[in-house]
C-alpha cells in the first residue's frame, strides 16, 4: 500500500529525473523528456543516457549513480525491463521516492514477463519506492506543471483527477478537457497496476485538496470486495464518475437459481456502484461531462429545474429530456410568474420552460436570470439561446460591409451582451450555490463566440446540447440524493 | 438427505427446511404446517383457512410442479385429505422421508423476486425484481452486495423501472415499501449469518393486499 507521502512525490516532485533518455525523437525516453521540458515543470530535471549524449539541452549522465543524491523524487523510467531492478536500486540511494514505469515488457508480456513484474514489486516495497505501471503512458500534475507522460496533450489545470487503467483513455479525458477548458488537476495511467491500481488512486485524490471530483476508467477487477471498499472510502468523501469497459461481456451466467440468472455481471457492477455513491457513467464523452459539471457546479439542494431560452423549441425538447430523469421541470410559482412579468412582454410563455419570446431589452436576460435564481422553489437553471447575437455578429465582421453601417458597434455590442449574460449566469450560480448550466451548440461550433466564452471564462463547461446538459445534472442529482439519504 | 446440485459442491435445502432458514431473519413467508398423513393435513387447513394450496416436501424434492407435486384451491376437507392422499402416493422410494405442507392459498396480481446469489467477483449479492411469467424477459431487478442497510434496501426498490406495479393496481393497495425494504434486508442478513449459503430465492413473493409475502423458497447452501 502506498503512502500519501510516496503519491506526493509521484504528483508534486522536487526534481524530476528520467531515465534512459533518448537522442532519437521517436522513442518514449525522449518524448517523455520533452513533455517535461515543454510544459513549464520548474523543479530540476535530469536524465540518463548511456553514452551521456546531451538530449533536448539537458546534459545527461550515464547512470542513475551520477545525479545528486536528494534532487529528484521521482524517476520517469523508460529502460528495458531487464534493467529496470538497478534502476530502482540506484533510484533509492538517490532519495527517489517515486518511478513511473513506461518499459514494457512485464505482466502484458506472458509468464516471464508476470515473474518479473512480481519481482520488481516485491524490491519496491523493500525500498519503499513507489512504482507506478509498468507498461503506462504517464502522470500528469498540473499544480506542479508537469507533464511526465510519452503523449499528448498537456491540459488546462482544473480541480478533476483522472486515474485510468488504460492510459488512451487519460489522453481522451485530457483531450476534451483541452477542448472544453475544464481543467484536470491530477491525472495517470494505472498500466499494469502492478504495485498500485486506480482505486488506490482514488484514494489519494480524496484527500488531495487539488482535485474535486475522481474521473475513472477501468476494465479488469482482480478483487471486487476490495475495489468495493475502497471506491466506496474515496466516494464517500468526493464523487466519482466512473466507466467501465466490457460492461457487456459476461452476460448471463450459467445458474441454478432464478436469482443468479437475472443478476448478470454488468447488473451486479451497476448495483455495487449506485451502493457505494459512485456515479457509473456509460460512455467516455459522458464521464466527462459529468466529472467536469462536478468540478464546476455547485451540487443541487433539489431535483427542480427551470429552463430559461430566448427560442421556443430548445425549451420543449429540455423539458422532455428532463421528463426522462429524475429530475423535475419546475411548475412554476404565480409569485415567479408575477415577477417575470414586469420585466417581459405579455407574449412571453408564463410557464416553464421560460420563453423569453424575443422580448430582451439591454438588461432582460440578468434580470430574469436574477429573479429565476433567486426564487427558493428553483433548484437549478438550464440556460438555452445564448451567443445567436454574437453569431450574427460574427457573419457579419467576416462579410464585406464590415465595419461600415455601424457594424463595428453593433457586432461589439452583442458580443459585451452575451458574454455578459453568460457571465452572470456563473456569477448567479456561485452566489446562490445552485447550478447553472447553459447549453450551446455554439460550444462545438465557434468556441470562441461570445456566449461561449463568458461560460468557459467563468471556468465552467458549456454544454454542446440540452440534453447533455441536462444528463449531467441528473447524474449531480443522483448523488445529491445518495448523500442526504445517508447523511441528511 | 438434501437434493445435491448437479454443477456445483452445493445441496439444495427442502422448502420447508430453505423457510426456517430464512425465516429466522424475517424474512415473509406464508404461514404454513408440515403434515405427516391425510388426517394431519385436513387439521392444518381448517387451522390455516380454506382454500389452502398442499405440496409434497422432502430433502430430495426440488421440482415439484415439473412432476406435478402442488395442489392448488383447496376449498375444503375433503379436497384436502383427497390431494395429500394423492401426493403422498406420488412419492418414490427416491424421495426419501417426505410430508405434506399445508399452506394458505394467497391471492394478489403481482409477483415479486427477490434473492441471493454469489457472485464470482463480489461475493454474495441481494437481489429484488419484477416476479411472474415475465420476470426473466422483463429483467427488471435491482441487485446490491451482502450486507445491505435500510436505505440501500429502499434504493433497490425505487430503482426498479415497473413502478407502476408497485404503486395502487387493479383495486389492490400499493405494495408496502417498508415490508418490502424488511424482506430484503432479512435476506442480507440470513447471508451475513450463514457463511455456508450459497443462493436463496424467494420465487414468488405474492403481493397480498400490499403485503408481500414469498410463497415458495429455495436455499442452496454449501455442501
Amino acid at each position: 500500500m502506498a503512502t500519501t507521502e510516496q503519491f506526493r512525490a509521484l504528483f508534486d516532485p522536487q526534481g524530476v529525473v528520467v531515465v534512459g533518455a533518448s537522442t532519437h525523437p521517436g522513442k518514449f525516453g525522449f518524448v517523455a523528456l520533452h513533455n517535461i521540458l515543454a510544459n513549464g515543470y520548474a523543479g530540476r530535471v535530469f536524465a540518463t543516457n548511456r553514452e551521456a549524449a546531451p538530449v533536448l539541452g539537458v546534459d545527461t549522465v550515464p547512470s542513475l549513480d551520477d545525479i545528486p543524491a536528494g534532487e529528484a523524487e521521482l524517476a520517469f523510467v523508460c529502460t528495458p525491463a531487464a534493467t529496470n531492478a538497478d534502476v530502482l536500486r540506484a533510484a533509492a540511494d538517490k532519495g527517489i521516492r517515486a518511478a513511473f514505469l513506461a518499459s514494457a515488457g512485464y505482466g502484458e508480456a506472458g509468464e516471464e514477463g508476470r515473474r518479473a513484474q512480481d519481482e520488481l514489486v516485491a524490491l519496491a516495497e523493500s525500498l519503499g519506492i513507489l512504482v507506478v505501471g509498468p507498461n503506462g503512458q504517464g502522470v500528469v500534475s498540473t499544480p506542479s506543471s508537469l507533464c511526465a507522460q510519452i503523449v499528448a496533450p498537456y491540459p488546462p489545470a482544473g480541480r478533476i483527477g483522472v486515474a485510468s487503467q488504460s492510459g488512451n483513455f487519460v489522453s481522451s479525458f485530457m483531450n476534451y478537457a483541452c477542448a472544453t477548458g475544464v481543467g484536470i488537476s491530477r491525472a495517470v495511467s494505472a498500466g499494469n497496476a502492478a504495485m498500485v491500481g486506480v482505486t488506490d488512486f482514488l484514494g489519494f485524490y480524496a484527500e488531495d485538496p487539488e482535485t474535486d471530483v475522481a474521473l475513472a476508467y477501468v476494465e479488469g477487477i482482480v478483487d471486487g470486495r476490495r475495489f468495493f471498499r475502497e471506491i466506496s472510502a474515496a466516494a464517500e468523501r468526493m464523487p466519482v464518475v466512473l466507466v467501465k469497459g466490457g460492461a457487456t461481456t459476461g452476460g448471463q451466467r450459467a445458474a441454478a437459481s432464478h436469482t443468479g440468472s437475472l443478476a448478470t455481471d454488468d447488473r451486479v457492477f451497476d448495483g455495487m456502484c449506485r451502493q457505494a455513491g459512485v456515479i457509473r457513467a456509460h460512455s467516455i464523452s459522458e464521464a466527462f461531462d459529468v466529472a467536469a459539471t462536478f468540478a464546476t457546479q455547485p451540487a443541487p439542494r433539489g431535483n427542480r429545474v427551470a429552463v430559461v431560452t430566448t427560442a421556443g423549441g430548445w425549451g420543449v425538447v429540455t423539458a422532455d429530456a428532463i421528463a426522462g430523469t429524475d429530475l423535475e421541470l419546475l411548475a412554476i410559482p404565480d409569485d415567479l410568474i408575477a415577477a417575470l412579468d414586469v420585466e417581459l412582454p405579455p407574449r412571453w410563455s408564463r410557464n416553464n420552460p421560460i420563453d423569453l419570446a424575443g422580448g430582451e431589452t439591454k438588461d432582460t436576460i440578468p434580470a430574469v436570470l436574477a429573479i429565476v435564481a433567486r426564487h427558493p422553489d428553483v433548484d437549478a437553471i438550464v440556460l438555452l439561446g445564448m451567443g445567436i447575437q454574437s453569431n450574427q455578429g460574427r457573419m457579419e465582421s467576416d462579410g464585406p460591409f464590415f465595419p461600415e453601417w455601424g457594424l463595428d458597434r453593433i457586432t461589439a455590442f452583442h458580443d459585451r451582451q452575451d458574454h455578459r449574460y453568460t457571465t452572470v449566469a456563473a456569477e448567479l450560480s456561485d452566489e446562490l450555490g445552485k447550478p447553472v448550466l447553459v447549453a450551446t451548440e455554439l460550444a462545438v461550433t465557434f468556441p470562441d463566440n461570445a456566449a461561449v466564452r463568458g461560460t468557459v471564462d467563468a471556468g465552467r463547461l458549456c454544454y454542446p446540447s440540452s440534453d447533455r446538459a441536462v444528463s449531467s445534472l441528473a447524474r449531480m442529482w443522483e448523488r445529491a440524493r445518495w448523500q442526504a439519504r445517508r447523511h441528511g | 438427505m438434501p437434493t445435491p446440485s448437479p454443477d456445483s459442491g452445493s445441496i439444495t435445502l427442502s422448502e420447508a427446511d430453505s423457510k426456517a432458514l430464512l425465516g429466522r431473519f424475517g424474512v415473509p413467508l406464508a404461514e404454513e404446517r408440515l403434515a405427516r398423513d391425510p388426517d394431519d393435513a385436513v387439521v392444518a387447513a381448517d387451522e390455516l383457512g380454506y382454500p389452502v394450496v398442499a405440496k409434497l416436501n422432502g430433502d430430495l424434492i426440488a421440482h415439484k410442479t415439473e412432476r406435478g407435486l402442488v395442489r392448488l384451491h383447496l376449498g375444503d376437507a375433503d379436497s384436502v385429505r383427497a390431494a395429500a392422499r394423492e401426493l403422498l402416493s406420488a412419492a418414490t422410494p427416491a424421495d426419501g422421508d417426505v410430508q405434506v405442507l399445508v399452506a394458505p392459498m394467497l391471492r394478489g396480481n403481482r409477483e415479486l423476486i427477490a434473492g441471493l446469489s454469489e457472485d464470482p467477483q463480489f461475493g454474495m449479492t441481494v437481489m429484488v425484481g419484477i416476479g411472474g411469467i415475465f420476470a426473466e424477459a422483463l429483467a427488471d431487478v435491482a441487485i446490491r452486495l451482502v450486507p445491505i442497510e435500510r436505505v440501500d434496501a429502499d434504493e433497490m426498490i425505487d430503482e426498479l423501472r415497473t413502478q407502476a406495479l408497485l404503486g395502487p393496481f387493479r383495486g389492490e393497495p400499493p405494495v408496502d415499501r417498508e415490508r418490502l425494504a424488511e424482506a430484503l434486508l432479512g435476506l442480507s442478513r440470513a447471508a451475513t449469518a450463514t457463511p455456508e449459503l450459497v443462493s436463496a430465492d424467494l420465487n414468488p413473493l405474492i403481493v397480498v393486499a400490499g403485503v408481500p409475502i414469498a410463497v415458495d423458497a429455495l436455499v442452496e447452501v454449501r455442501a
